[in-house]
């Protein structure tokens, strides 16, 4: 459906539809990043997926890779694709906010190992995308310049942390994303955006230059319009460095050749915990349901499971995570980068109101709750309790790991909801990670993929693999997503040059209200 | 509730965070929210359950001992909100005359 606004079809394609047409040498990474550009330029006042756009490098780096490309050098296969890279990574020059006020103007003075990586494949990155600050949010409005809003229907959040990215390549203006996921930060809105999203192996990707929220939880991974693009995208960043010393030192299995083989004979668990009788919108249960029987038409033997500690998971994410969380974010203490207050009495007091001026809500909240869990007398009950939790989820997924080769549910319990109905409402924003977190705790792998619409916005089917089982989750992904054919596109109208996308079964004149 | 004002503002101050009144009076309902959701991991039983800290366990991962290029004082420096004589610059921190 999006073939309206100006140079829409360039930039609405898939990677590997890109990487054909430069093969054909039908157009050049200069014409591509220009056509995401003019997209950003066009639909961004919108949906502001973006924070900063690197419109001049974008396109020097493009007149780079269409020269090698004339000289006949070897390109990779993403060599000449826009990507929208989640603001925190940090980017040499460029501004780095992690979505905070604290760091408003910080300009690093180095790449991040994934950054360098996309570079070398000839990947464009066109800017740096919106997120809930410091990656701490399931709607991108903990951002601390403003939400982002869902393609699909923009009085919706398109889901968080990394809202941005997945916004940016939903809405074409990239035509592939990086975010990172904590707790379900590529998953969730990939599914509320109706695009595909990796959470690798813990390890699989180096942390070397990305701005730390939980560093036992947190892993960086692709989001694309398409699991071929995303297997391609993972391929290109995935690999040791010595510079992470999480970073595992398995090379990455081959993610593309073998994603055609199909899910015959694989033996997939419907987790029954993933499939709770209350909480989840019976549109999503409905639409997964379908994907789990499309599986089994396949050739896919699915039987049911259960992983009694997924129960506690989410409890044990919001104790470990904040803690972590608190360790990490004491670094922005106003001395050696961002935000400081003036006219401070003594350094404490410059810290406090440094802090207390340049953290959100959320983040607040999270530093509060883990600088509790952590505090004397509190520790065991709460942080040692979670840790322990978490050894029980391993044990559970490693024994169900013994039966089945993926297990499959829900990415969310719910579709994109309203701009500020949770905002408030803590717990009921954590709600939004239920069914992703356990494999963060775990550091297993996982994909959210579309499963078709339910009241027009998308459903995400979340497949889950064991630690490095990438290749065949893919496949899985791929085999599904091929005999679906989800082609479905956010509905667009263009109103003085702008496109602007109708909300969610309303008029397109009701649009004018939701600008921003 | 679980947690208290003091309490609050105990964590506040070790967190380095000026929480205005307001601030103090939300967080307390809100992590008091939270902590009674913490519970039921509270009270798991989890005897003879070791605690994991991180979910592929690596131990003792080295490198060899090598140079190799690094930022220089300048770079280190750039990002800083005050710098003198080549030192990040900071408030005062010892009180005078002591």
């Amino acid at each position: 459906m999006s073939t309206s606004g100006a140079g829409v079809p360039l930039a609405g394609l898939t990677a590997g539809e890109l990487a054909e047409r430069f093969a054909r040498g039908e157009t050049t990474a200069v014409e591509v990043t220009g056509a995401a550009l003019d997209r950003i330029r066009a639909t961004d006042d919108l949906l502001h997926a973006f924070l900063t756009v690197t419109d001049e490098q974008a396109l020097a780096d493009a007149r780079a890779v269409d020269e090698a490309r004339r000289r006949g050098e070897p390109l990779g296969p993403l060599a000449g694709a826009p990507l929208a890279l989640k603001d925190v990574l940090v980017t040499k020059g460029t501004r780095t906010t992690a979505g905070s006020r604290i760091l408003e103007e910080f300009r690093p003075p180095y790449d991040a190992t994934v950054v360098a990586r996309l570079r070398r494949a000839g990947v464009i990155v066109v800017g740096k995308t919106n997120m809930d600050e410091f990656a701490m949010g399931s709607s991108t409005e903990n951002s601390g310049f403003g939400p982002t809003r869902n393609p699909w229907d923009p009085t919706r959040v398109p889901g968080g942390s990394s809202g941005g990215s997945a916004a940016a390549v939903a809405a074409g203006q990239a035509t592939l994303g990086i975010g990172t996921d904590t707790g379900g930060s590529i998953r969730q809105p990939a599914s509320l955006c109706g695009i595909v999203g990796v959470k690798p192996t813990y390890g699989l990707v180096s942390r070397y230059g990305l701005i730390a929220f939980a560093s036992s939880l947190d892993q960086v991974g692709p989001l694309a319009r398409d699991v071929r693009g995303a297997a391609t995208l993972l391929e290109a960043i995935a690999g040791h460095d010595p510079r992470d010393s999480t970073s595992i030192p398995e090379v990455p299995a081959d993610l593309t050749s073998g994603l055609e083989r199909g899910v015959e004979g694989m033996r997939i668990g419907r987790v029954a915990e993933l499939f709770p009788s209350e909480g989840t919108e019976p549109g999503v249960l409905a639409r997964v349901n379908e994907a789990v029987d499309r599986l089994e038409r396949l050739g896919a033997r699915v039987e049911d499971c259960s992983l009694p500690s997924f129960e506690y998971a989410l409890s044990a994410y919001y104790l470990i995570a904040p803690a972590e969380a608190s360790s990490n974010l004491a670094r922005y203490d106003g001395v050696r980068w961002g935000l400081r207050v003036k006219d401070a009495t003594d350094v404490v007091d410059m810290m406090q109101r440094t802090r207390e001026n340049g953290f959100g809500a959320e983040v607040k909240r999270r530093i509060m709750l883990g600088t509790y869990a952590l505090s004397a007398g509190y520790y065991d009950a709460y942080y040692g309790q979670a840790q322990r939790v978490r050894t029980l989820v391993l044990r559970d997924l490693e024994r169900a790991f013994e039966r089945f080769d993926l297990l499959v549910g829900p990415t969310t319990p719910t579709v994109a909801f309203p701009l500020g109905a949770r905002v408030d409402d803590p717990l009921s924003m954590y709600l939004s990670d239920v069914f992703t977190v356990p494999v963060n705790l775990a550091g297993n792998a996982a994909v959210s993929v579309p499963a078709g619409l339910s009241e027009g916005l998308p459903v995400g089917l979340q497949l889950i693999a064991p630690a490095l089982g990438e290749a065949t989750m893919l496949r899985a992904a791929w085999a599904f997503e091929q005999d679906l054919g989800f082609a479905e596109r956010p509905r667009e109208i263009i109103v003085d040059d702008r496109v602007q996308i109708a909300p969610n079964g309303d008029s397109p004149g009701a649009i004018k209200e939701v600008r921003p | 509730m679980p947690i208290s004002r003091a309490d609050v503002q105990h964590v506040a101050r070790l967190a380095r965070l000026a929480l205005t009144d307001e601030e103090l009076d939300r967080f307390q309902s809100q992590l008091s929210l939270i902590l009674d959701e913490a519970e039921k991991v509270k009270r798991l039983p989890t005897g003879g359950v070791p605690p994991t800290s991180h979910p592929l366990p690596r131990v003792n991962v080295w490198r060899d001992d090598t140079v190799g290029p690094c930022l220089t004082r300048e770079e280190a420096l750039s990002t800083a909100p005050e710098v003198e004589q080549d030192r990040f610059m900071v408030p005062r921190i010892i009180e005078e005359g002591a």
